[in-house]
Protein backbone atom coordinates (compact mmCIF):
# COMPACT_ATOMS: atom_id res chain seq x y z
CA UNK A 1 0.00 0.00 0.00
CA UNK A 2 1.23 3.16 -0.90
CA UNK A 3 2.71 5.73 2.20
CA UNK A 4 0.39 8.12 3.26
CA UNK A 5 3.25 10.52 3.81
CA UNK A 6 6.21 10.90 2.44
CA UNK A 7 9.36 13.74 3.61
CA UNK A 8 12.20 13.78 1.08
CA UNK A 9 15.13 15.71 2.47
CA UNK A 10 12.56 18.41 3.56
CA UNK A 11 14.47 21.82 5.40
CA UNK A 12 11.97 24.20 7.04
CA UNK A 13 13.75 27.91 7.71
CA UNK A 14 11.46 30.49 8.73
CA UNK A 15 12.67 33.94 7.58
CA UNK A 16 16.33 34.31 7.24
CA UNK A 17 16.54 32.22 10.56
CA UNK A 18 18.51 29.21 10.75
CA UNK A 19 16.73 25.91 9.77
CA UNK A 20 14.36 24.58 12.17
CA UNK A 21 14.21 21.22 10.08
CA UNK A 22 16.78 19.90 7.92
CA UNK A 23 17.00 16.86 5.87
CA UNK A 24 13.88 15.00 7.23
CA UNK A 25 13.64 11.77 5.28
CA UNK A 26 10.43 9.48 6.53
CA UNK A 27 7.57 7.56 5.00
CA UNK A 28 3.91 6.64 7.48
CA UNK A 29 2.33 4.07 6.23
CA UNK A 30 -1.47 4.31 6.23
CA UNK A 31 -3.12 2.88 8.80
CA UNK A 32 -0.36 3.27 11.27
CA UNK A 33 0.03 4.87 14.53
CA UNK A 34 3.27 7.29 15.44
CA UNK A 35 4.84 8.76 17.93
CA UNK A 36 6.66 12.14 17.34
CA UNK A 37 8.99 13.30 20.57
CA UNK A 38 12.14 15.55 21.16
CA UNK A 39 12.99 18.27 23.77
CA UNK A 40 11.54 21.02 23.05
CA UNK A 41 12.06 23.38 20.74
CA UNK A 42 13.70 20.28 18.66
CA UNK A 43 10.95 21.18 15.97
CA UNK A 44 8.23 18.87 16.66
CA UNK A 45 5.45 21.17 16.04
CA UNK A 46 7.28 22.73 13.09
CA UNK A 47 6.98 18.99 11.68
CA UNK A 48 3.39 19.13 12.49
CA UNK A 49 3.04 21.96 10.80
CA UNK A 50 4.03 20.51 8.01
CA UNK A 51 2.06 17.65 8.24
CA UNK A 52 -0.87 19.40 8.40
CA UNK A 53 -0.29 22.07 5.81
CA UNK A 54 -0.11 24.97 8.08
CA UNK A 55 3.63 25.63 6.77
CA UNK A 56 5.17 24.95 3.01
CA UNK A 57 8.82 23.65 3.52
CA UNK A 58 12.04 26.01 2.43
CA UNK A 59 13.34 22.49 0.19
CA UNK A 60 12.62 19.15 0.04
CA UNK A 61 9.93 17.30 -1.17
CA UNK A 62 6.52 16.10 1.11
CA UNK A 63 3.64 14.06 -0.36
CA UNK A 64 1.01 13.32 1.10
CA UNK A 65 -1.86 11.08 -0.01
CA UNK A 66 0.57 10.40 -3.07
CA UNK A 67 0.09 14.07 -4.18
CA UNK A 68 2.61 16.69 -3.97
CA UNK A 69 2.02 18.85 -1.26
CA UNK A 70 4.91 21.28 -1.86
CA UNK A 71 3.99 22.69 -5.31
CA UNK A 72 0.09 21.88 -4.84
CA UNK A 73 -2.02 25.14 -5.53
CA UNK A 74 -3.19 26.47 -3.00
CA UNK A 75 -7.12 26.20 -4.35
CA UNK A 76 -6.80 22.49 -3.40
CA UNK A 77 -5.30 22.63 0.08
CA UNK A 78 -8.63 22.75 1.42
CA UNK A 79 -9.73 19.33 0.14
CA UNK A 80 -6.76 18.05 2.15
CA UNK A 81 -6.81 19.54 5.02
CA UNK A 82 -10.17 17.94 5.62
CA UNK A 83 -8.73 14.72 5.20
CA UNK A 84 -6.05 15.62 8.46
CA UNK A 85 -7.60 16.08 11.76
CA UNK A 86 -5.68 17.95 13.91
CA UNK A 87 -5.28 18.70 17.61
CA UNK A 88 -3.07 21.91 18.57
CA UNK A 89 -1.45 22.13 21.49
CA UNK A 90 -2.83 25.58 22.33
CA UNK A 91 -6.76 24.02 21.45
CA UNK A 92 -7.41 27.03 19.07
CA UNK A 93 -11.34 26.60 19.77
CA UNK A 94 -13.65 29.00 18.58
CA UNK A 95 -14.29 31.13 21.85
CA UNK A 96 -17.61 32.26 20.83
CA UNK A 97 -19.24 28.61 19.55
CA UNK A 98 -20.79 26.34 22.58
CA UNK A 99 -18.42 22.88 22.93
CA UNK A 100 -20.67 21.54 20.73
CA UNK A 101 -20.53 23.96 17.46
CA UNK A 102 -16.94 23.76 17.70
CA UNK A 103 -17.22 19.78 17.56
CA UNK A 104 -19.62 20.22 14.69
CA UNK A 105 -17.58 23.18 13.19
CA UNK A 106 -15.41 20.66 10.54
CA UNK A 107 -18.95 18.80 9.48
CA UNK A 108 -20.20 21.89 8.61
CA UNK A 109 -17.34 22.96 6.73
CA UNK A 110 -17.43 20.05 5.20
CA UNK A 111 -21.26 20.81 4.03
CA UNK A 112 -22.81 18.35 6.17
CA UNK A 113 -26.56 18.90 6.62
CA UNK A 114 -27.59 19.96 9.36
CA UNK A 115 -29.96 17.40 10.47
CA UNK A 116 -27.03 14.58 10.09
CA UNK A 117 -24.72 16.86 12.31
CA UNK A 118 -26.25 16.51 15.44
CA UNK A 119 -25.92 12.80 16.53
CA UNK A 120 -22.15 12.32 15.86
CA UNK A 121 -21.58 15.63 17.75
CA UNK A 122 -23.39 13.81 20.89
CA UNK A 123 -21.65 11.02 20.48
CA UNK A 124 -18.25 12.44 20.24
CA UNK A 125 -18.96 14.53 23.21
CA UNK A 126 -20.46 11.93 25.51
CA UNK A 127 -17.03 9.61 24.40
CA UNK A 128 -14.77 12.33 25.43
CA UNK A 129 -16.84 12.44 29.03
CA UNK A 130 -18.44 16.71 28.34
CA UNK A 131 -21.93 15.61 27.09
CA UNK A 132 -23.28 17.33 29.92
CA UNK A 133 -21.10 20.48 28.92
CA UNK A 134 -22.28 20.94 25.36
CA UNK A 135 -23.71 23.93 25.24
CA UNK A 136 -20.70 25.34 27.08
CA UNK A 137 -18.59 27.85 25.91
CA UNK A 138 -14.73 27.13 26.28
CA UNK A 139 -14.07 30.14 28.60
CA UNK A 140 -15.99 28.13 30.81
CA UNK A 141 -14.33 25.08 30.48
CA UNK A 142 -11.37 23.87 32.11
CA UNK A 143 -7.52 23.04 30.01
CA UNK A 144 -8.43 19.51 30.23
CA UNK A 145 -12.19 19.82 29.13
CA UNK A 146 -10.82 22.76 26.36
CA UNK A 147 -8.74 19.92 24.94
CA UNK A 148 -11.03 17.41 25.01
CA UNK A 149 -13.11 19.36 23.11
CA UNK A 150 -10.44 20.32 21.11
CA UNK A 151 -9.75 16.37 20.59
CA UNK A 152 -13.71 15.79 20.02
CA UNK A 153 -13.41 18.38 16.74
CA UNK A 154 -10.26 16.26 15.46
CA UNK A 155 -11.98 13.17 15.20
CA UNK A 156 -15.11 13.96 14.14
CA UNK A 157 -14.98 13.64 10.36
CA UNK A 158 -13.45 10.32 10.64
CA UNK A 159 -10.08 12.16 9.21
CA UNK A 160 -7.38 9.79 7.28
CA UNK A 161 -4.74 11.32 9.22
CA UNK A 162 -4.55 12.61 12.78
CA UNK A 163 -2.07 14.64 13.83
CA UNK A 164 -2.12 15.59 17.32
CA UNK A 165 0.38 17.84 19.54
CA UNK A 166 0.74 17.51 22.86
CA UNK A 167 -2.98 16.02 23.45
CA UNK A 168 -2.81 14.93 26.34
CA UNK A 169 -0.88 17.54 28.38
CA UNK A 170 -3.59 19.10 30.16
CA UNK A 171 -5.66 16.00 30.90
CA UNK A 172 -5.50 13.67 34.55
CA UNK A 173 -3.80 10.37 33.51
CA UNK A 174 -7.12 8.40 33.27
CA UNK A 175 -8.14 10.67 30.71
CA UNK A 176 -5.03 10.25 29.12
CA UNK A 177 -5.50 6.90 28.87
CA UNK A 178 -9.16 6.94 27.39
CA UNK A 179 -8.45 9.76 24.73
CA UNK A 180 -5.02 7.55 23.82
CA UNK A 181 -7.55 4.71 23.48
CA UNK A 182 -9.51 7.05 21.27
CA UNK A 183 -7.08 7.46 18.97
CA UNK A 184 -6.10 3.82 19.58
CA UNK A 185 -10.22 2.57 18.06
CA UNK A 186 -9.73 5.15 15.35
CA UNK A 187 -6.58 3.78 14.09
CA UNK A 188 -7.58 0.52 14.04
CA UNK A 189 -10.31 2.02 11.95
CA UNK A 190 -8.23 2.77 9.33
CA UNK A 191 -6.59 6.42 10.38
CA UNK A 192 -2.74 7.56 10.31
CA UNK A 193 -2.03 9.29 13.78
CA UNK A 194 0.91 11.06 14.57
CA UNK A 195 0.63 11.91 18.05
CA UNK A 196 3.61 14.53 19.26
CA UNK A 197 4.36 14.23 23.27
CA UNK A 198 6.84 14.02 26.32
CA UNK A 199 5.05 11.40 27.66
CA UNK A 200 6.70 7.60 28.10
CA UNK A 201 4.38 6.35 29.87
CA UNK A 202 1.84 7.13 26.95
CA UNK A 203 3.83 5.79 24.10
CA UNK A 204 4.13 2.65 26.13
CA UNK A 205 0.65 1.88 25.94
CA UNK A 206 0.21 1.61 22.26
CA UNK A 207 2.76 -1.54 21.48
CA UNK A 208 2.22 -1.50 18.33
CA UNK A 209 3.31 2.20 17.37
CA UNK A 210 6.40 3.43 16.26
CA UNK A 211 8.59 6.45 17.17
CA UNK A 212 10.01 9.47 15.62
CA UNK A 213 11.88 11.18 17.36
CA UNK A 214 13.20 15.03 16.70
CA UNK A 215 17.03 16.02 17.96
CA UNK A 216 17.80 19.68 16.79
CA UNK A 217 15.55 19.53 13.93
CA UNK A 218 16.54 16.42 12.91
CA UNK A 219 14.89 13.38 12.97
CA UNK A 220 16.79 10.43 14.45
CA UNK A 221 16.09 6.97 12.49
CA UNK A 222 18.69 4.36 13.73
CA UNK A 223 16.66 1.30 12.75
CA UNK A 224 15.13 2.60 9.25
CA UNK A 225 11.97 1.45 9.90
CA UNK A 226 10.24 5.31 8.99
CA UNK A 227 11.57 4.61 5.76
CA UNK A 228 10.19 1.76 5.22
CA UNK A 229 6.81 1.73 7.64
CA UNK A 230 5.02 -1.64 8.49
CA UNK A 231 1.36 -1.17 7.90
CA UNK A 232 -0.95 -1.78 10.48
CA UNK A 233 -3.53 -3.99 9.51
CA UNK A 234 -6.84 -2.50 10.60
CA UNK A 235 -8.87 -4.55 13.12
CA UNK B 1 -30.36 17.54 19.70
CA UNK B 2 -33.65 20.19 19.74
CA UNK B 3 -31.54 23.04 20.10
CA UNK B 4 -30.38 22.71 16.73
CA UNK B 5 -33.18 23.80 15.17
CA UNK B 6 -34.19 27.05 17.84
CA UNK B 7 -33.10 30.69 16.69
CA UNK B 8 -31.03 31.54 19.85
CA UNK B 9 -28.91 28.25 18.62
CA UNK B 10 -28.60 29.30 14.94
CA UNK B 11 -27.42 32.70 16.55
CA UNK B 12 -25.09 31.36 18.89
CA UNK B 13 -23.35 29.04 16.09
CA UNK B 14 -22.48 31.71 13.99
CA UNK B 15 -19.10 31.36 13.40
CA UNK B 16 -18.17 34.87 13.09
CA UNK B 17 -18.49 36.78 16.81
CA UNK B 18 -22.13 38.67 16.14
CA UNK B 19 -21.40 40.61 19.98
CA UNK B 20 -17.97 41.89 18.37
CA UNK B 21 -17.02 45.36 17.51
CA UNK B 22 -19.66 48.34 17.02
CA UNK B 23 -21.83 47.98 14.11
CA UNK B 24 -20.62 51.50 12.91
CA UNK B 25 -21.13 50.67 9.41
CA UNK B 26 -24.85 50.63 9.20
CA UNK B 27 -24.90 54.34 10.49
CA UNK B 28 -22.22 55.16 8.07
CA UNK B 29 -24.37 52.97 5.24
CA UNK B 30 -27.61 54.83 6.47
CA UNK B 31 -25.85 58.20 5.74
CA UNK B 32 -24.62 57.46 2.73
CA UNK B 33 -28.04 56.16 1.24
CA UNK B 34 -29.63 59.48 2.88
CA UNK B 35 -27.56 61.24 0.71
CA UNK B 36 -27.28 58.72 -2.49
CA UNK B 37 -31.01 59.57 -2.45
CA UNK B 38 -31.23 62.74 -1.93
CA UNK B 39 -28.75 63.51 -5.01
CA UNK B 40 -30.18 60.82 -7.50
CA UNK B 41 -33.62 62.46 -6.46
CA UNK B 42 -32.28 66.07 -7.53
CA UNK B 43 -30.59 64.47 -10.69
CA UNK B 44 -33.93 62.45 -11.96
CA UNK B 45 -36.09 65.65 -10.98
CA UNK B 46 -33.86 68.05 -12.68
CA UNK B 47 -33.69 65.65 -15.57
CA UNK B 48 -37.16 65.09 -15.79
CA UNK B 49 -37.74 69.24 -15.64
CA UNK B 50 -35.14 69.43 -18.50
CA UNK B 51 -36.88 67.03 -20.65
CA UNK B 52 -40.21 68.66 -20.63
CA UNK B 53 -38.85 71.83 -20.92
CA UNK B 54 -37.40 70.78 -23.78
CA UNK B 55 -40.46 68.93 -24.82
CA UNK B 56 -42.21 72.19 -24.98
CA UNK B 57 -40.06 74.53 -26.28
CA UNK B 58 -38.60 72.16 -29.06
CA UNK B 59 -40.46 72.91 -32.68
CA UNK B 60 -41.71 76.22 -31.22
CA UNK B 61 -40.47 79.77 -32.85
CA UNK B 62 -41.67 83.28 -32.41
CA UNK B 63 -41.32 85.87 -35.14
CA UNK B 64 -40.85 89.74 -34.85
CA UNK B 65 -41.87 92.49 -36.27
CA UNK B 66 -39.62 95.50 -35.54
CA UNK B 67 -40.72 98.54 -37.77
CA UNK B 68 -40.65 102.57 -37.44
CA UNK B 69 -43.82 102.83 -38.71
CA UNK B 70 -46.21 101.20 -36.76
CA UNK B 71 -49.06 100.62 -40.01
CA UNK B 72 -45.90 99.22 -42.19
CA UNK B 73 -45.76 96.93 -39.26
CA UNK B 74 -49.13 96.00 -38.95
CA UNK B 75 -49.29 95.21 -42.62
CA UNK B 76 -46.56 93.13 -42.57
CA UNK B 77 -47.73 91.02 -39.57
CA UNK B 78 -51.11 90.47 -41.18
CA UNK B 79 -49.09 89.54 -44.66
CA UNK B 80 -47.17 87.16 -42.55
CA UNK B 81 -49.84 85.70 -40.51
CA UNK B 82 -51.70 84.84 -43.28
CA UNK B 83 -48.65 83.04 -45.76
CA UNK B 84 -47.57 81.04 -42.41
CA UNK B 85 -51.27 79.80 -42.47
CA UNK B 86 -50.35 78.33 -45.70
CA UNK B 87 -47.25 77.12 -45.37
CA UNK B 88 -46.56 73.58 -44.81
CA UNK B 89 -43.72 73.43 -42.23
CA UNK B 90 -46.23 75.63 -39.85
CA UNK B 91 -48.60 73.39 -37.82
CA UNK B 92 -50.20 76.46 -36.30
CA UNK B 93 -49.98 79.82 -36.21
CA UNK B 94 -50.94 81.71 -33.22
CA UNK B 95 -50.80 85.94 -33.25
CA UNK B 96 -49.93 87.48 -29.73
CA UNK B 97 -52.71 90.31 -29.25
CA UNK B 98 -51.56 93.71 -27.35
CA UNK B 99 -53.11 92.77 -24.77
CA UNK B 100 -50.70 89.52 -23.66
CA UNK B 101 -47.90 91.89 -24.37
CA UNK B 102 -48.90 94.16 -22.22
CA UNK B 103 -49.07 91.68 -19.80
CA UNK B 104 -46.33 90.38 -20.75
CA UNK B 105 -44.21 93.81 -19.93
CA UNK B 106 -46.27 94.82 -16.63
CA UNK B 107 -43.52 93.21 -14.44
CA UNK B 108 -40.95 95.43 -16.00
CA UNK B 109 -42.96 98.47 -17.17
CA UNK B 110 -46.37 98.32 -15.28
CA UNK B 111 -49.13 99.91 -16.32
CA UNK B 112 -46.95 102.11 -19.05
CA UNK B 113 -46.70 98.61 -21.32
CA UNK B 114 -50.59 98.86 -22.21
CA UNK B 115 -49.90 102.62 -23.54
CA UNK B 116 -51.19 102.41 -26.83
CA UNK B 117 -48.25 104.59 -27.76
CA UNK B 118 -45.76 102.82 -26.27
CA UNK B 119 -43.77 100.80 -29.86
CA UNK B 120 -44.12 97.69 -29.22
CA UNK B 121 -43.23 94.74 -31.62
CA UNK B 122 -45.40 92.33 -33.56
CA UNK B 123 -45.03 88.97 -32.49
CA UNK B 124 -46.71 85.49 -33.68
CA UNK B 125 -45.86 82.48 -32.30
CA UNK B 126 -45.22 79.31 -34.37
CA UNK B 127 -45.39 75.86 -33.81
CA UNK B 128 -43.43 73.97 -36.24
CA UNK B 129 -44.72 70.97 -38.19
CA UNK B 130 -41.18 69.49 -38.37
CA UNK B 131 -38.22 70.53 -35.95
CA UNK B 132 -35.53 70.57 -38.83
CA UNK B 133 -33.01 73.51 -38.74
CA UNK B 134 -34.11 73.34 -42.66
CA UNK B 135 -37.44 73.86 -41.56
CA UNK B 136 -37.04 77.02 -39.69
CA UNK B 137 -34.64 78.50 -42.76
CA UNK B 138 -37.49 77.53 -45.03
CA UNK B 139 -39.82 79.54 -42.72
CA UNK B 140 -37.41 82.43 -42.38
CA UNK B 141 -36.70 82.82 -46.35
CA UNK B 142 -40.36 82.58 -46.97
CA UNK B 143 -41.33 85.61 -44.36
CA UNK B 144 -38.73 87.61 -46.01
CA UNK B 145 -41.01 87.68 -49.32
CA UNK B 146 -43.79 89.74 -47.06
CA UNK B 147 -41.99 91.38 -43.83
CA UNK B 148 -38.60 92.40 -44.56
CA UNK B 149 -38.60 93.49 -41.13
CA UNK B 150 -39.54 89.99 -39.28
CA UNK B 151 -37.24 88.39 -37.34
CA UNK B 152 -38.02 84.25 -36.74
CA UNK B 153 -36.13 83.08 -33.16
CA UNK B 154 -36.36 79.38 -32.28
CA UNK B 155 -37.53 79.39 -28.49
CA UNK B 156 -34.85 76.89 -28.13
CA UNK B 157 -32.11 78.71 -28.62
CA UNK B 158 -33.27 81.42 -25.85
CA UNK B 159 -33.83 78.80 -23.25
CA UNK B 160 -30.55 77.09 -24.39
CA UNK B 161 -28.17 78.11 -21.61
CA UNK B 162 -31.55 77.26 -19.18
CA UNK B 163 -31.42 73.35 -20.50
CA UNK B 164 -27.24 73.77 -20.31
CA UNK B 165 -27.30 74.38 -16.64
CA UNK B 166 -30.30 71.57 -16.01
CA UNK B 167 -28.01 69.10 -17.85
CA UNK B 168 -25.03 70.69 -15.65
CA UNK B 169 -27.41 69.47 -12.54
CA UNK B 170 -28.22 66.23 -13.63
CA UNK B 171 -24.64 65.90 -14.11
CA UNK B 172 -23.73 66.88 -10.74
CA UNK B 173 -26.11 64.74 -9.18
CA UNK B 174 -24.88 61.77 -11.39
CA UNK B 175 -21.13 62.30 -10.33
CA UNK B 176 -22.52 62.26 -6.78
CA UNK B 177 -24.42 59.25 -6.71
CA UNK B 178 -21.29 57.34 -8.21
CA UNK B 179 -18.97 59.01 -5.55
CA UNK B 180 -21.20 57.87 -2.87
CA UNK B 181 -21.13 54.30 -4.08
CA UNK B 182 -17.35 54.71 -4.54
CA UNK B 183 -16.93 55.88 -0.49
CA UNK B 184 -19.84 52.79 0.36
CA UNK B 185 -17.38 50.53 -1.17
CA UNK B 186 -14.85 52.24 0.25
CA UNK B 187 -16.09 52.36 3.71
CA UNK B 188 -17.15 48.17 2.95
CA UNK B 189 -13.42 47.39 1.93
CA UNK B 190 -12.53 49.44 5.45
CA UNK B 191 -15.05 47.02 7.69
CA UNK B 192 -14.60 43.84 6.20
CA UNK B 193 -10.59 44.58 6.33
CA UNK B 194 -11.42 45.35 10.33
CA UNK B 195 -13.69 41.99 10.51
CA UNK B 196 -10.64 40.12 9.04
CA UNK B 197 -8.08 41.27 11.76
CA UNK B 198 -11.18 41.18 14.64
CA UNK B 199 -11.97 37.55 13.28
CA UNK B 200 -8.46 36.21 12.36
CA UNK B 201 -7.96 33.92 15.52
CA UNK B 202 -11.46 31.84 14.06
CA UNK B 203 -10.28 31.74 10.21
CA UNK B 204 -7.16 30.66 10.60
CA UNK B 205 -8.89 27.63 12.92
CA UNK B 206 -11.39 27.54 9.95
CA UNK B 207 -9.08 27.16 7.29
CA UNK B 208 -6.97 24.56 9.08
CA UNK B 209 -9.97 22.60 9.51
CA UNK B 210 -10.85 22.80 5.15
CA UNK B 211 -12.38 25.95 4.79
CA UNK B 212 -12.29 27.72 1.41
CA UNK B 213 -11.77 31.10 1.03
CA UNK B 214 -15.64 31.06 -0.29
CA UNK B 215 -16.89 29.52 2.78
CA UNK B 216 -15.18 32.30 5.09
CA UNK B 217 -15.86 35.03 2.48
CA UNK B 218 -19.15 34.34 2.16
CA UNK B 219 -19.38 34.39 6.60
CA UNK B 220 -18.33 38.29 5.94
CA UNK B 221 -20.60 38.66 2.92
CA UNK B 222 -23.85 37.39 4.52
CA UNK B 223 -22.94 40.06 7.46
CA UNK B 224 -21.64 42.80 6.08
CA UNK B 225 -24.74 42.91 3.45
CA UNK B 226 -27.51 42.42 6.29
CA UNK B 227 -25.51 45.46 7.53
CA UNK B 228 -25.85 47.52 4.53
CA UNK B 229 -29.27 46.50 3.95
CA UNK B 230 -30.34 47.64 7.28
CA UNK B 231 -28.17 50.86 6.98
CA UNK B 232 -29.55 51.42 3.39
CA UNK B 233 -33.56 50.91 4.79
CA UNK B 234 -32.69 53.62 7.40
CA UNK B 235 -31.56 55.93 5.19
CA UNK B 236 -33.95 55.06 1.91
CA UNK B 237 -36.69 55.61 3.92
CA UNK B 238 -35.00 58.77 5.81
CA UNK B 239 -34.48 60.07 2.05
CA UNK B 240 -37.80 59.36 1.08
CA UNK B 241 -39.79 60.73 4.10
CA UNK B 242 -37.88 64.18 3.48
CA UNK B 243 -38.43 64.04 -0.48
CA UNK B 244 -42.63 63.57 0.18
CA UNK B 245 -42.08 66.29 2.69
CA UNK B 246 -40.55 68.77 -0.25
CA UNK B 247 -43.17 67.36 -2.76
CA UNK B 248 -46.10 68.44 -0.81
CA UNK B 249 -44.01 71.86 -0.02
CA UNK B 250 -43.65 72.54 -3.59
CA UNK B 251 -47.27 71.50 -4.39
CA UNK B 252 -48.48 74.41 -2.42
CA UNK B 253 -46.38 76.67 -4.14
CA UNK B 254 -48.35 75.46 -7.23
CA UNK B 255 -44.89 76.35 -9.31
CA UNK B 256 -44.92 75.59 -12.95
CA UNK B 257 -41.04 74.59 -13.36
CA UNK B 258 -41.29 73.15 -9.89
CA UNK B 259 -44.41 70.80 -11.06
CA UNK B 260 -42.16 69.72 -13.93
CA UNK B 261 -39.37 69.13 -11.61
CA UNK B 262 -41.37 66.06 -10.01
CA UNK B 263 -39.89 62.28 -9.71
CA UNK B 264 -42.32 60.38 -11.98
CA UNK B 265 -43.11 56.46 -11.33
CA UNK B 266 -39.94 55.91 -13.03
CA UNK B 267 -37.67 58.18 -10.96
CA UNK B 268 -39.38 56.54 -7.78
CA UNK B 269 -38.79 53.11 -8.95
CA UNK B 270 -35.03 53.86 -9.50
CA UNK B 271 -35.09 55.59 -6.08
CA UNK B 272 -36.24 52.51 -4.61
CA UNK B 273 -33.41 50.23 -6.47
CA UNK B 274 -30.76 52.20 -4.89
CA UNK B 275 -30.52 50.63 -1.50
CA UNK B 276 -30.97 47.35 -3.41
CA UNK B 277 -28.07 48.56 -5.62
CA UNK B 278 -25.62 49.67 -2.41
CA UNK B 279 -26.47 46.66 -0.73
CA UNK B 280 -25.09 44.37 -3.65
CA UNK B 281 -22.41 46.29 -3.82
CA UNK B 282 -20.99 46.03 -0.32
CA UNK B 283 -21.92 42.36 -0.84
CA UNK B 284 -19.26 42.49 -3.43
CA UNK B 285 -17.07 44.13 -1.90
CA UNK B 286 -16.07 42.26 0.75
CA UNK B 287 -16.21 39.31 -1.15
CA UNK B 288 -14.14 40.61 -2.83
CA UNK B 289 -11.82 42.28 0.07
CA UNK B 290 -12.03 39.17 1.76
CA UNK B 291 -10.66 36.57 -0.90
CA UNK B 292 -8.20 38.86 -1.97
CA UNK B 293 -6.54 39.17 1.40
CA UNK B 294 -7.38 35.84 1.96
CA UNK B 295 -5.32 34.98 -0.98
CA UNK B 296 -1.88 35.99 0.92
CA UNK B 297 -1.69 33.42 3.56
CA UNK B 298 -1.80 29.92 3.23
Amino acid sequence: MANIVQFENVGLRYGNGPETLSDISFALAPGSFYFLTGASGAGKTSLLRLLYLNQRPSRGIIRLFGEDAVTMPRSRLPGFRRRIGVVFQDFRLVPHLSAADNVALPLRIAGMPEAEIAEPVSEMLAWVGLAEQADAKPETLSGGEQQRVAIARAVIARPEMLVADEPTGNVDPEMAERLLLLFDSLNRLGTTVVVATHDIHLMQQVPGAQMMRLVKGKLQDPTGTLRHPPAREPA
Amino acid sequence: MSRAASPKAERTRRVLDEARGVRAMVWIIAIMLFLTVLGAALGLATRNAASALEGELTGRATVQIVATDPARQAAQATEALAMLRGLPEVRAVQAVDREELAALLKPWMGTDGADPDLPVPAMIDLDLATESPAALARVRSALRQVAPDARVDAQEAWMAPVADFLDLVVLIAAVLVLLLAAATAAVVVLAARAGLDAHRHTIEVMHMLGSTDVQVARLFQRRIARDAAIGAAIGSLAAIGMLLLVNAQAAELGSQLLGQASLGPSGWAALAMLPIAFVLLAALAARFTITRALETVL
